[in-house]
């Protein structure tokens, strides 16, 4: 195998490869949003696509997410598959009436004829110290939305093939990055770009372990990893499963886990009401529950909107707040 | 050179020979990027170099700024730079997660800021930290915000001075609807009429909000000055990316009067805020003001401008700059002298300084602040929630007392 078949890549330059390859394999992908251009992206995504592929298939676009997800749907049924870039998820709101009302619904209003090839990328979650609007995690009000996949990566690896099997999907997918690992030292990872991914829709056990089962997805991966580690010294092992695909939800490996270790906890960032994290306990409970030997247990962010970022060590979940559902759930 | 109005009225009849008429991409900058230097285009009341400009039409608006008035102008611009670079090194010191550089702006918002009665509002957006000073906003509250202690802390009431909006073009919409509604309260056509003002940038104008804000503050009449900071770039994206026309020339199309002025001219933008709110006090519906100007320094502390913007333009600004274009006028007028320009840079200072300690002894939000207020009336399902996590928190507290 030729060495440049395997890349050690943050999570950040695997999406910006990950986008060059398809942008190489098919000339109607489209990348577009704001900053994408000239800067690269406010992350640096998109560094080098522009001056690669010229204008007409990097688009600056004027500075409006309506306007942004609206003229994609067009250019979708035109023939084209648009990736847009949304800058921060709290700015995804502007788009919303689009991606609920055209995006998700076309395909269904045309018994099929109209499909939407359409990838949204979205920088979402906290812990970067930002003003507000730039630590959200709103995945759930898109998952419960019916017409629309979502999927969320955590690692280089899937971060690499999970855009380039997105986009070239037929169905509207919203595409959650976990921002604050985009360059994270810690999170690079050998890209094999000769393997056979995984399915883009299937969820994957991370860790195993026996004494109880964490679910999690995009930033909250590592969490539980870490978690993992530090009880793993208190003699507690952890199976940890990285979620992956949030609608449609793969809970198939997670009723496994549960029936083996009796015990789960839901992580994520997001506030818990009505939330993904929600379903997941009442699945859980309905395929599992002569397995179940506590409650689902959820370790989420709080149902407030984000704090001010000097508080937000206390709203997201961290390592301790999950040893502590390990604990509670153990000690059931 | 076409001129802007040859694009939007094509010859009639013109057929195919109108594609002559279609500018270049070259035209569509170059209009945009127009000032004429003072020409017709532009409202100016004090030249780059110093030099008062006379209008007819705008003169009696300013006609109380003796040089008192006018040092006092300065000294408030000079404030709010040394404010700003402070808060700038700050961040850069780690003391904040970030900051937004009003840097070439001072007279853009000091000018309409100080053209505000009390009764009046504004809706900012996030870079208006000299229109919150001309509001009585103390800054270090403002500073609160990019130290990401809080989102907002001023009582917007007493200062008339919404919450800053980071989402693009909101603002614009909310400030319609308050209009909206001194008109309803009748506060509009007499002597103590009320009016609102909003600001937002050239890049801003892009979105649905600040389209919609158009529209119901015209079909309205809403005593409502809608204040466009062209500072000439979105993050990376210039002007000539949001627009083919100048924006101020968009009001036309909503049926209101729409104005360009230098936005580096403490006077005109002063003068030219006052009449637009007359015009909305007096209930003449909103008026658009593009206060042509340029973000000097980054868009944020987190962004490189090197990456898309030329040090030629950043040159050609400066010396458009708006604090120095006062200060030679007051110098060569005997308006001030050295004394007086040492006085307000030591005052500056101070201001600075203040605000440095304020910053590093700013105290930090206890944990139970994330579940305040989040709504009027309590939540039962939120105060459990509360509840759990603060005993969790006591729980490692106990932890550690032994
Ligand atoms: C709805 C929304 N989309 C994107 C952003 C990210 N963003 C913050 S500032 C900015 C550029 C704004 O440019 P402009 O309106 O010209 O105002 P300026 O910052 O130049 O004053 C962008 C894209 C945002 N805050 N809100």
């Amino acid at each position: 195998m030729a060495n440049e078949d395997i890349q050690k890549l943050t999570i950040g330059k695997a999406i910006n490869l990950g986008l060059r390859r398809s942008m190489e394999a098919n000339n109607r992908v489209i990348v577009m949003g704001e900053d994408v251009g000239k800067l690269g992206g406010v992350f640096r995504i998109t560094d080098g696509l522009q001056k690669d592929f010229g204008e007409q298939r990097v688009l600056d676009t004027p500075l409006a997410e309506s306007g942004i997800i609206g003229t994609a749907v067009g250019l979708a049924v035109r023939g084209f598959r648009p990736v847009c870039e949304i800058q921060f998820e709290g700015f995804i709101f502007p788009g919303f009436d689009q991606i609920v009302s055209q995006v998700a619904k076309l395909h269904y209003r045309t018994q099929g004829k109209v499909k939407m090839p359409i990838v949204i990328r979205v920088p979402f979650g906290g812990g970067i110290g930002a003003v507000e609007h730039h630590s959200e995690s709103p995945e759930s009000l898109f998952a419960h939305v019916a017409g629309l996949k979502v999927v969320s990566v955590s690692n280089a690896v899937d971060a690499y093939w999970g855009i380039q099997q997105a986009i070239d999907s037929d169905d509207p997918i919203l595409f959650f990055e976990p921002k604050r690992l985009y360059h994270s030292g810690a999170m690079r990872a050998e890209v094999d770009t000769t393997a056979t991914p995984d399915p883009l829709f299937k969820s994957r056990v991370v860790r195993s372990g026996d004494s109880v089962t964490v679910v999690a997805y995009g930033p909250s991966v590592k969490v539980a990893l870490d978690a993992a580690t530090a009880a793993e010294e208190e003699g507690k092992s952890l199976e940890v499963i990285d979620l992956r695909t949030l609608s449609p939800l793969d809970l198939g490996p997670v009723f496994e886990s549960v029936r083996k270790t009796g015990r789960l906890i839901a992580l994520s960032e997001a506030p818990s009401e009505s939330s993904l994290t929600s379903e997941i306990a009442a699945r859980v409970q309905q395929e599992c529950f002569y397995s179940l030997e506590a409650p689902v247990l959820r370790v989420t962010g709080f149902d407030t909107p984000y704090p001010p970022a000097k508080l937000e060590e206390h709203y997201l979940p961290d390592l301790d707040r999950v040893l502590h559902a390990v604990d509670r759930s153990l000690g059931w | 050179m076409s001129s802007p109005e040859q694009w939007t009225h094509p010859e009639p009849g013109a057929g195919p020979a109108a594609e002559a008429a279609q500018p270049s991409p070259e035209q569509v900058i170059a209009g945009l990027r127009a000032t004429s230097e003072g020409g017709e285009e532009l409202t100016q009341l004090l030249t780059p170099e110093g030099e008062r400009v006379h209008s007819s039409q705008f003169d009696p608006y300013i006609a109380d700024i003796d040089d008192e008035a006018l040092r006092g102008l300065y000294r408030d611009m000079v404030l709010v730079r040394r404010a700003d670079r402070e808060a700038n090194a700050m961040q850069r010191q780690g003391q904040l997660g970030i900051w937004v550089p009003l840097l070439g702006q001072e007279a853009a918002q000091i000018g309409s800021g100080r053209a505000m009665r009390k009764t009046d509002m504004a809706f900012p957006s996030y870079r208006e930290h000299g229109v919150a000073y001309a509001r009585g906003v103390d800054l270090k509250e403002v500073l609160g915000i990019f130290r990401c202690t809080d989102h907002s802390s001023w009582d917007y009431k007493e200062h008339g001075f919404h919450p800053y909006c980071i989402v693009i073009g909101n603002q614009v919409l909310n400030a319609t609807g308050y209009a909206m509604g001194q008109k309803f309260d009748g506060k509009v056509g007499d002597d103590d009429g009320e009016a609102t003002i909003t600001y937002f940038g050239d890049g801003a104008t892009s979105q649905g909000d600040v389209h919609e804000g158009f529209v119901w503050a015209a079909v309205y009449d809403a005593p409502l000055v809608f204040f466009c900071q062209n500072n000439q770039w979105a993050i990376s994206e210039p002007t000539e990316r949001q627009s083919r026309l100048p924006l101020y020339q968009r009001a036309r199309g909503y049926g209101f009067p729409g104005i360009r002025v230098d936005g580096n001219d403490v006077l005109a933008c002063l003068a030219v805020t006052r009449w637009a709110l007359e015009e909305c006090r007096a209930g003449n519906g909103p008026v658009l003001i593009e206060a042509f100007t340029y973000r000097m320094d980054a868009h944020t502390t987190t962004d490189d401008p090197t990456r898309y913007r030329l040090s030629d333009e950043l040159e050609e600004w400066k010396l458009k700059d708006p604090i120095e274009r006062v200060r030679a006028y007051l110098a060569r007028n005997g308006g001030a002298d050295h004394d007086f320009f040492d006085q307000v840079q030591a005052d500056a200072d101070a201001f600075a300084e203040d605000l440095r300690e304020y910053c590093f002894n700013m105290p930090e939000p206890p944990p139970e602040r994330i579940f305040s207020n989040v709504y009027a009336e309590n939540s039962p399902v939120l105060d459990a929630q509360r509840e759990e996590f603060l005993s969790y928190l006591d729980g490692f507290a106990a932890a550690g007392e032994h």
